[in-house]
């Protein structure tokens, strides 16, 4: 039994390995061409020999940065609210709708926005509509429940006894949080905000439905732009032995190597709290 | 007894009798069962989902599944075994068909045209206003004659038979603006636009109804019947693609393709039928 566990542990972990592996030398012929640098660095111009991802890129990190920049603020008011501020019958009631958001399909988010949100957008900016702002909007609201989940969690671990003893010096609740609360939960907090950039960028649906997907460089956030999961999902229809399709796989490195990144990330902020506080993810 | 015989014979001579009055194209399946993969051009697709429903709902035996994903994919998963019928908008390249040993089926023809939201006032252009609106040298509705807004430009992934016609034949190999939309399937396109009052994008004739319209080009309406006297040009064969010669359920679905039924079905959804 004990080795049967062992196994799948190391398979998966050996999964995980593989798959770069593989993505790496499906994508050498692409690579040959230049270096990743440059693939990196072009724009996106099959007719004219350029299978650059730059574009892409760009719109993957901006949305998603947007959308965390946007659900962060909004999500620590909710935790702090389900936490600290909310009538008690209230609380558990939000929380409960937090979870039941976690658990809607991602293309009903895109399919209602697409009919309630776009129209609005076009009106305001001008353009058809089919943004980035718009698509970062709802990868907001997309991401909010593993933000708050993750706020409420850490922000429920803190010491009670700290704030019972801020609370006995006088402190008002705002100074509980401020000085009990916060300097505890923070490394919670950055997991989850890290987490929820993972998911915004690995988002695909809400993406191809609402930022456009135009290939080129964005300029503005009201431009419309393509972002790499976007961009997988509509290359993959091209002819398996083009250069397009095998530029596919950078656009997957790149993917998962942010990933991996923030994994690492989320690993080394949990490594750096003493060894009492740490939680497993 | 020989009043039951009788009963039975004269049943049996009625059931016959009625086989032979109903009997339809659909016939070629009363020996299938199994299931059958379909996937590929999104043009098809009406077309595809009235015959499977039709299939179906007289044979429950036979399971058909049909999905999108484009010319490309339906070239591709049928090359790689993973559908038995693969659907495409444009012809196979030579090399597609060598390296798979595919068998194409031309079963209709169709046209694809520009469309636009119904409220646009631009609803005629000529083919160089239209290849300068696409690639981006014009960009606002108020130098076509329209209101003043900017142009949203809807396209197709570059894998889209629709896109392949509609670039060639339409556009003249003319460059497609980088800034334009893109979505991937006709059903996607017709939505965009019917949603967007400033927005102009393509999809096949057959995908045309009232929630867009047409734009005509150098005086020629993309309709059913231009396409089919041949005066409106920017048209395309649909393709049904088997890997090797088509057996079994596979061959009973390309031959209802081709059967009166199915010829119908495809002049219904707006498709010119090739027999």
């Amino acid at each position: 039994m004990k080795y049967l566990f062992q196994w799948a542990a190391f398979g998966s972990a050996l999964l995980t390995a593989a798959i770069f592996v593989i993505l790496y030398l499906l994508s050498l012929p692409l690579l040959s061409q230049g270096t990743l640098w440059t693939v990196l660095w072009q724009p996106w111009d099959p007719q004219h020999g350029s299978f650059g991802i730059y574009p892409m890129v760009v719109t993957s990190l901006s949305s998603a940065f947007v959308a965390v920049a946007i659900s962060t603020p909004l999500c620590f008011g909710c935790a702090l609210f389900i936490t600290q501020y909310g009538p008690r019958n209230i609380r558990r009631w939000m929380l409960n709708l937090v979870r039941l958001m976690g658990s809607i399909p991602t293309v009903v988010y895109g399919f209602t926005a697409l009919f309630l949100l776009v129209p609005r957008m076009r009106e305001a900016l001008g353009g058809s509509g089919l943004n980035i702002a718009t698509a970062s909007l709802i990868l907001a609201l997309l991401i909010a429940p593993t933000l708050i989940l993750f706020f409420v969690d850490s922000i429920t671990q803190s010491s009670q006894r700290d704030c019972h003893t801020v609370t006995a010096l006088g402190g008002t609740r705002a100074q509980v949080i401020r000085h009990a609360v916060l300097p505890q939960a923070w490394p919670g907090l950055v997991n989850g905000i890290l987490l929820g950039l993972g998911r915004a960028m690995g988002d695909t649906l809400i993406s191809l439905m609402l930022a456009g997907n135009s290939v080129q460089t964005p300029d503005a956030l009201t431009d419309s732009a393509r972002t790499l999961t976007a961009h997988i999902a509509l290359v993959i229809a091209a002819d398996v032995a083009s250069l397009e399709f095998r530029s596919l796989f950078a656009c997957a490195i790149v993917l998962y190597l942010f990933s991996a990144l923030l994994v690492i990330g989320v690993r080394w902020i949990n490594h750096s709290q003493p060894l009492s506080q740490r939680r497993m993810l | 007894m020989r009043t039951l015989q009788s009963l039975f014979v004269s049943f049996a001579v009625v059931l016959l009798m009625s086989s032979i009055c109903f009997g339809s194209d659909l016939d070629l399946f009363s020996d299938q069962h199994g299931t059958l993969r379909i996937a590929g051009g999104t043009a098809h697709i009406p077309v595809m989902k009235e015959i499977t429903k039709r299939i179906m709902t007289r044979y429950p035996d036979v399971r058909i599944s049909v999905a999108g994903g484009g010319s490309g994919v339906g070239i591709q998963q049928v090359g790689e075994g993973m559908v038995e019928i693969g659907n495409a908008g444009r012809a196979a390249t030579d090399d597609e068909i060598a390296r798979f040993g595919l068998v194409p089926f031309k079963w209709a023809i169709d046209g694809v045209g520009a469309i636009v939201h119904p409220d646009n006032g631009v609803k005629a252009l000529t083919r160089t206003q239209l290849q300068a609106v696409f690639s981006g040298t014009i960009t606002n509705w108020q130098q076509l004659g329209g209101v003043d807004r900017t142009i949203n430009l809807y396209t197709r992934d570059q894998a889209s038979g629709t896109r392949k016609v509609f670039w060639s034949k339409a556009l003249n190999k003319g460059d497609i603006s980088m800034a334009a939309n893109v979505v991937n399937s006709n059903g996607a396109m017709k939505t965009a636009i019917a949603n967007d009052p400033y927005g102009i994008g393509y999809v096949s004739v057959g995908h045309m109804d009232a929630s867009t319209a047409p734009i005509t080009l150098d005086g020629v309406t993309p309709t059913l019947e231009t396409v089919r006297n041949g005066s409106y040009g920017v048209a395309r064969g649909l393709y049904s693609l088997t890997k090797g010669q088509p057996q079994g359920l596979t061959k009973a679905f390309i031959d209802y393709l081709f059967s009166g039924e199915g010829q119908q079905i495809a002049a219904d959804k707006g498709f010119i039928p090739v027999r």
